[in-house]
């Protein structure tokens, strides 16, 4: 890390999100899916569906947050593919900057669009009925526990952006990450599933994230699952992480 | 200004680099000639730290680029074999986005003159993904100025350009030559070497066979058959006759 780090960053965070900015296609397309999936499950399956909830949405709306992560984090994928791609990820690493400064900005510009997707989510499911009582505090560990999966998922991406040698192979990866809650607790309890899905379902990340943030939303005691829930993050993260700096190394030297 | 010395580079089992020694002095155009696939762009990658040569050694601007590889980011520019702008940004976004990495002073004055220098001021505001290929070539040379580096790498600079922007980009150079800039440029068009280069050298197969100035590399040929004496030999003829394949 040399001393130019921050300003770096900063100057190419810019950069990134003016390219946010000025293709807000980019956030659109990402909350189109789970809105879909959202209005699929509320309206037409939801009716059918015994989530022991008064609201399906309010039961629905993590699921559909992590789903509103995964599907986002693929346009990190894609933005750095395209830097690689057009040399502009060369120039900088000939240049006099901290050169880690190139994947920092872009993990942050991931966070920023993806809050933003988020945002435009929460909007839809507060007009398709979604009602919390949760205080601010309760809406920060949302937002905490959301980013900190968002942040783990990130860095994921930074693998196939460096690695992948088409445009689709680069984005591709995020698909059985957007279906993972479907085999979780996002959509239905998973009491009603057979014995090895189940197993998995209960086991696996997103549900403990679900169940975390489905009790903060209800202002209800979380438990002990947030910490379940935290270290499903914070592994991820550490792993992602060390993948993607080894891939990176590898990359420029 | 730039020294390279016995540099090996392999990718698994195929042997890029097999030995590569040539020197530029300051201030000069040198032209790494050779086909596709010589082996230019490795020593290019090499020479502005983005690949790590097996063995030998390579310096710029008296540094050494394995060793002190970001005091050598601080005295070369890269340009390249595709222009690397930002497409989404304005012309001069792409501008004030190098001198700020640079931590220059002023980025926008830093923009405006480059803009001016490149006749592009009227397309500065304007975002880089409507530009022609002249156009956009001539934004990344301009990138590569800001700073003053004293070293410039051009890699392939005009290939896939039409013969005008051709000729902005040669005069480009020019330019920089004559204000003091060291470059070391690649090509696969002869006339190019010809026409910009002060020194050429032709990397075949993983080594330089020759290096020398225009007129040196002519004097390796028998000054020309006997049905053309008139006819002085070209660059390509020495550089089709060295590299060991009948023209056309």
């Amino acid at each position: 890390m040399t001393r130019h780090f921050f300003g770096d960053t900063g100057t190419l965070l810019g950069r990134s999100l003016r390219h946010i900015t000025r293709s807000m296609d980019t956030i659109i397309t990402t909350t189109v899916m789970p809105i879909m999936f959202m209005l699929l499950f509320v309206y037409v399956f939801g009716g059918a569906i015994q989530s022991g909830s008064d609201s399906y949405v309010t039961y629905l709306l993590p699921g559909i947050l992590l789903i509103t992560v995964a599907s986002g984090i693929s346009y990190t994928a894609y933005r750095l593919f395209l830097d690689m791609q057009s040399g502009i990820f060369e120039r900088f690493q000939s240049m006099p900057i901290a050169r880690s400064a190139v994947l920092w900005a872009h993990v942050l510009t991931s966070l920023v669009a993806n809050l933003i997707s988020l945002v435009v989510v929460v909007v839809v499911a507060l007009i398709m009925g979604f009602r919390s009582s949760a205080g601010i505090g309760a809406w920060l560990g949302v937002a905490g526990l959301v980013m900190l999966f968002t942040l783990a998922l990130t860095w994921l991406a930074v693998i196939p952006g460096l690695t992948a040698k088409t445009i689709d192979g680069a984005s591709a990866f995020s698909y059985p990450l957007v279906f993972l809650p479907f085999l979780s607790s996002a959509f239905v309890p998973t009491d009603t599933m057979p014995g090895p899905v189940r197993a998995f379902a209960e086991n696996q990340p997103v549900t403990s994230i679900v169940n975390t943030i489905r009790d903060l939303f209800a202002q209800q005691p979380v438990g002990g699952e947030v910490w379940v829930a935290v270290a499903w993050c914070a592994g991820l993260l550490v792993v992602a992480y060390a993948f993607a700096m080894t891939t990176y190394r590898r990359r420029i030297s | 200004m730039i020294r390279v010395q016995a540099l090996e580079k392999s990718y698994k089992d195929l042997k890029v680099l097999r030995g590569v020694d040539f020197e530029v002095a300051r201030g000069s155009i040198f032209a790494l000639l050779g086909s596709n696939g010589a082996g230019k762009t490795t020593v290019v990658r090499i020479l502005s730290t983005l690949l790590t040569a097996d063995a030998g050694s390579a310096g710029v601007n008296g540094f050494d680029v394995a060793a002190q590889a970001a005091r050598v980011r601080e005295s070369i520019s890269l340009t390249g074999q595709f222009a690397a702008v930002d497409e989404i940004l304005t012309g001069r976004e792409n501008l004030v986005l190098v001198a700020r990495l640079r931590h220059l002073k002023d980025p926008r004055k830093i923009a405006d003159d480059l803009l001016d220098r490149f006749s592009l001021t009227d397309a500065g505001g304007r975002k880089v993904a409507t530009y022609s290929g002249g156009m956009r070539r001539r934004l990344d040379i301009a990138m590569s100025l800001i700073g003053d580096p004293p070293v410039i790498f051009l890699d392939e600079p005009t290939t896939g350009l039409d013969p005008e922007a051709r000729i902005e980009v040669w005069q480009a150079v020019r330019e920089l030559a004559a204000r003091g800039t060291t470059v070391l440029l690649t090509t696969q068009y002869l006339d190019e070497a010809e026409h910009l280069a002060d020194r050429i050298a032709i990397l075949h197969e993983g080594r330089i066979i020759v290096n020398g100035t225009l007129a040196e590399l002519k004097q390796l040929l028998p000054p020309a058959k006997v049905e053309y004496v008139e006819k002085q030999p070209t660059l390509e003829d020495v550089f089709l006759t060295l590299v060991g394949k009948d023209k056309r």
